[in-house]
C-alpha cells in the first residue's frame, strides 16, 4: 500500500496551539487511515491522531507541516487536512 | 479583631485582564492531596487509575455542557488529552513494574509539565497549567474525593493563589469575587483568557509573595500593581478611581442602546470597523449605526488560495444580511508588498507604504480585483451595500476603478446573474485625496486617519520615540484637512464618516465635533464609550 503525502505551512498566529490541536486530531480520528505528522524534513513522524504527540511537536506559525497516510481513504483524509490547516482551524484570523 | 497596623506594600505582577478591585486578600485553600495510597497488584492499580481517568472524564463532559463556548473550548482540549492513550503510557508501564496508580500518574503528569514549562513560547508554556488541571482531577478521582463544590469564597475579596487551573476557575463563582492574582500563570493561559472574557481583573507573574493575610488590598490590573495594607491615602485614591470606573462603565452600557446625540442636540451617527465578521458579536451590530468600515483582508491573508468569487459573495451577503438593512460599508481589498497574498507576486519594495498597496494594487492585478468586484456586485442586489476605495489619490484611480465595477456589471447581465452598482466612496487617506478633494467625485467621504496622519506628519505609527511623537492627529494640519473634507462633503451633500483609530478614543471627541463630523465608525468594543462620550461632550466645544 502506496503513502500520500502532502505538506502545508501554518499560518495560525500563535501556531498549532491547544483548540487548532484539538480540531485536527479529531478529523484526524474520524478516519480509519493510519495518518503521521511531522514538522521537519528530519523530524520524527507522529501520530496525527494523539494530541499529546501533535502539541510536542510544537508548531509554530511559519512552520511547515508534513503529512503522510496509509490505507482507507488515505487521499481524501489528507485533503481534509490540509484544507483545515488552510482554512486557519477556522478561527478568526487575528490582525488586518 | 484588628491586627496590628502593618505598612503598605507593593508587588509588581502582569496585567493579564484589566480592572481595578479593592478587597480582603484571601487565599484559595490547596486541594486535598490524595491520601498514602496502599499499593495493590498492578492489575488493581491499573484498574483503578482507568476507573479515575474515566470519571474525570464523565466530569469533564459534564462541565463543558455547562460552561459557555471559551469555557467549553478550553476544558475540550483536556478531554482530548484524556482520551488519548499517550498521556497515560508511562503510568500504566510504572503501574505494571509495580507502582502504586496515584504515584504513577502524578509523576507521569509532572514530567510532561516539566516540558511545558521549559518551554520558551509563552503560548506553549501556558498549556502546562491544563496538564495541572487533569493531574489533579485524576487525583482527586483516585482518593474518591467528589467534584469539588463550587468555591466558598467572601463576597467582593480578591483571591491570591499560587496558579489557578482553568477547571477551578470555572468552578468560582466570579460575581462574589473583585479579582485574582496569580504568583505563577502568564497572559497566555487559558485562565488569563477566561478572566479577560469574563471581566475579571487578573494579575499573573507577580514579583514576590505577600506572608500572611492581609485585611484588604488593591489590585490594580491596569497598572499591573498589588497594594497590600493599603495606607488611607492609597486607599481613598483607589476608592475614587473605581468608584469613577464603575460609574463610566455602567453609564457605556446604558449608553450603547441609545442614540448618540451631543449636549446640543446634534444627532451623531455611530458605526462600527469590523475586521472579520465572525469576532463581532450581533448585540454590538444591533447597537450600531451600521458597519463603517468592513475590512475584507481577513478573505485573503493567511491562507494558500484567494478566495473564489462565490465565497467572497456568500460573506459578503452573510454579513449584510446580519445587519438587517442598515448600510454596510465594505471596503475593496486593501493591502501591498508588506503583506503577503498567497499567489499573487508583489515585487519587494523599499517603502511599501508609499508603493503598490490599496486600489494601486488591485488596478494592476485584474485577477485579484474582478471576482471582488463581481461578488461586491452581486452582493448589493437588493441591500444596502456601499463600497468603498482605499488608497486613492487621483480623479483618474476613481474613473478606472469605476470602469472596473461597470464592466464586471455589464459582464453579470450578460451571463444573466443580478448585480447592482452599489455607491462608490473613497478612504480619504493619501493627502492628495485630502487637499484637493473637490477634484473627487465620489458618493461619500471616509477618513482614514491613521494613514492620514502618518502621511501628512510623515511619522510611521510604529516608530519609536521622537517619531512616534510625531504620528499625532491632535496635529492642526490633520484636524485642518479633516476639518475641509468635511467642509467639502456638506458643500455638495456627500456624507464624510472618520473610521481611524482616533474615533474609538474618547479623548478625541470633542476635537472631531469641533470639525464638523456627524458620522464616527468606531471600534466595536468603543461603541458604548464613544456614545457615552457624545452624550457629554462639553457644549462650549464644537
Amino acid at each position: 500500500m502506496t503513502a500520500v503525502t502532502a505538506t502545508v505551512t501554518i499560518t495560525h498566529p500563535v501556531g498549532l496551539h491547544a483548540r487548532p490541536a484539538v480540531k485536527l486530531t479529531k478529523l484526524a480520528k474520524s478516519f480509519a487511515a493510519e495518518i503521521r505528522l511531522r514538522g521537519s524534513p528530519d523530524g520524527e513522524w507522529v501520530d496525527a491522531k494523539s494530541i499529546v504527540k501533535v502539541m510536542a511537536l510544537k508548531l509554530r506559525t511559519g512552520s511547515v507541516l508534513e503529512m503522510e497516510a496509509k490505507g482507507e481513504a488515505a487521499a481524501p483524509a489528507l485533503a481534509a487536512l490540509q484544507s483545515l490547516v488552510e482554512r486557519n482551524f477556522d478561527e478568526a484570523a487575528v490582525g488586518s | 479583631m484588628k491586627p496590628r497596623s502593618a505598612a503598605e506594600q507593593s508587588y509588581r505582577g502582569d496585567a493579564a485582564s484589566p480592572g481595578l478591585a479593592m478587597g480582603a486578600l484571601v487565599r484559595l485553600a490547596a486541594r486535598a492531596q490524595a491520601a498514602t495510597e496502599t499499593v495493590e497488584s498492578p492489575g488493581a492499580e491499573k484498574a483503578r487509575l482507568e476507573a479515575a481517568i474515566g470519571r474525570a472524564k464523565d466530569e469533564l463532559t459534564a462541565l463543558i455542557a455547562a460552561s459557555d463556548a471559551m469555557g467549553g473550548d478550553i476544558l475540550e482540549f483536556q478531554l482530548e488529552l484524556l482520551d488519548d492513550v499517550a498521556l497515560a503510557a508511562a503510568a500504566f508501564a510504572a503501574i505494571a513494574r509495580g507502582g502504586g496508580a496515584g504515584a504513577a500518574w502524578r509523576a507521569t503528569l509532572d514530567e510532561q509539565i516539566a516540558v511545558y514549562e521549559g518551554e520558551d513560547d509563552d503560548y506553549f508554556r501556558a498549556r502546562a497549567g491544563d496538564l495541572a488541571d487533569l493531574r489533579d482531577r485524576v487525583i482527586a478521582a483516585l482518593s474518591g474525593a467528589g467534584e469539588a463544590a463550587r468555591e466558598d469564597l467572601p463576597q467582593g475579596a480578591i483571591l491570591l493563589s499560587h496558579d489557578l487551573t482553568p477547571s477551578r476557575f470555572l468552578a468560582i463563582d466570579w460575581q462574589r469575587l473583585a479579582g485574582a492574582v496569580l504568583i505563577a500563570g502568564s497572559r497566555a493561559s487559558h485562565v488569563a483568557m477566561l478572566a479577560r472574557a469574563r471581566g475579571v481583573p487578573l494579575l499573573t507573574g507577580l514579583r514576590g509573595e505577600p506572608v500572611g493575610l492581609a485585611e484588604e488590598a488593591v489590585l490594580d490590573a491596569q497598572e499591573g500593581l498589588l497594594v497590600v495594607s493599603p495606607n488611607a491615602a492609597t486607599r481613598a485614591r483607589y476608592a475614587q478611581r473605581i468608584a469613577a470606573a464603575q460609574d463610566q462603565h455602567r453609564r457605556a452600557l446604558a449608553a450603547l442602546d441609545q442614540p448618540a446625540v451631543t449636549p446640543a442636540g446634534q444627532r451623531i451617527e455611530v458605526m462600527v470597523n469590523v475586521d472579520d465578521p465572525g469576532a463581532v458579536a450581533d448585540e454590538i451590530l444591533a447597537a450600531s449605526d451600521g458597519i463603517g468600515l468592513l475590512r475584507t483582508e481577513f478573505l485573503f491573508i493567511g491562507r494558500h488560495h484567494l478566495p473564489t468569487e462565490e465565497e467572497q459573495y456568500a460573506a459578503y451577503a452573510r454579513i449584510l444580511d446580519r445587519l438587517g438593512g442598515k448600510p454596510v460599508v465594505i471596503r475593496t481589498l486593501d493591502v501591498g508588498g508588506d503583506k503577503p497574498l498567497p499567489g499573487v507576486n508583489i515585487e519587494a519594495e523599499s517603502n511599501p507604504f508609499l508603493g503598490l498597496r490599496g486600489i494601486r494594487l488591485c488596478l494592476e492585478k485584474p485577477e485579484l480585483f474582478r471576482p471582488q468586484v463581481r461578488a461586491l456586485l452581486r452582493a448589493g442586489v437588493n441591500r444596502a451595500l456601499r463600497v468603498m476605495l482605499p488608497m486613492i489619490a487621483t480623479a483618474d484611480e476613481l474613473a478606472e476603478t469605476r470602469r472596473v465595477f461597470d464592466d464586471c456589471l455589464a459582464e453579470l447581465r450578460a451571463e444573466g446573474v443580478p448585480a447592482e452598482l452599489p455607491p462608490l466612496g473613497i478612504m480619504v487617506e493619501t493627502p492628495a485625496a485630502a487637499i484637493a478633494i473637490d477634484l473627487l467625485d465620489a458618493a461619500f467621504y471616509s477618513i482614514g486617519s491613521n494613514d492620514l496622519t502618518q502621511y501628512v506628519m510623515a511619522a510611521a505609527r510604529d516608530s519609536g520615540g521622537r517619531v512616534a511623537a510625531l504620528n499625532d492627529p491632535r496635529h492642526p494640519a490633520v484636524l485642518r484637512l479633516i476639518k475641509h473634507v468635511v467642509a467639502h462633503g456638506q458643500s455638495k451633500a456627500r456624507p464624510v464618516s472618520l473610521c481611524g483609530d482616533m474615533a474609538s478614543d474618547p479623548a478625541l471627541l470633542k476635537a472631531l465635533l469641533a470639525t464638523g463630523l456627524k458620522r464616527l465608525s468606531v471600534a466595536p468594543a468603543a461603541l458604548g464609550r464613544i456614545k457615552l462620550a457624545i452624550a457629554e461632550a462639553d457644549p462650549d466645544h464644537g
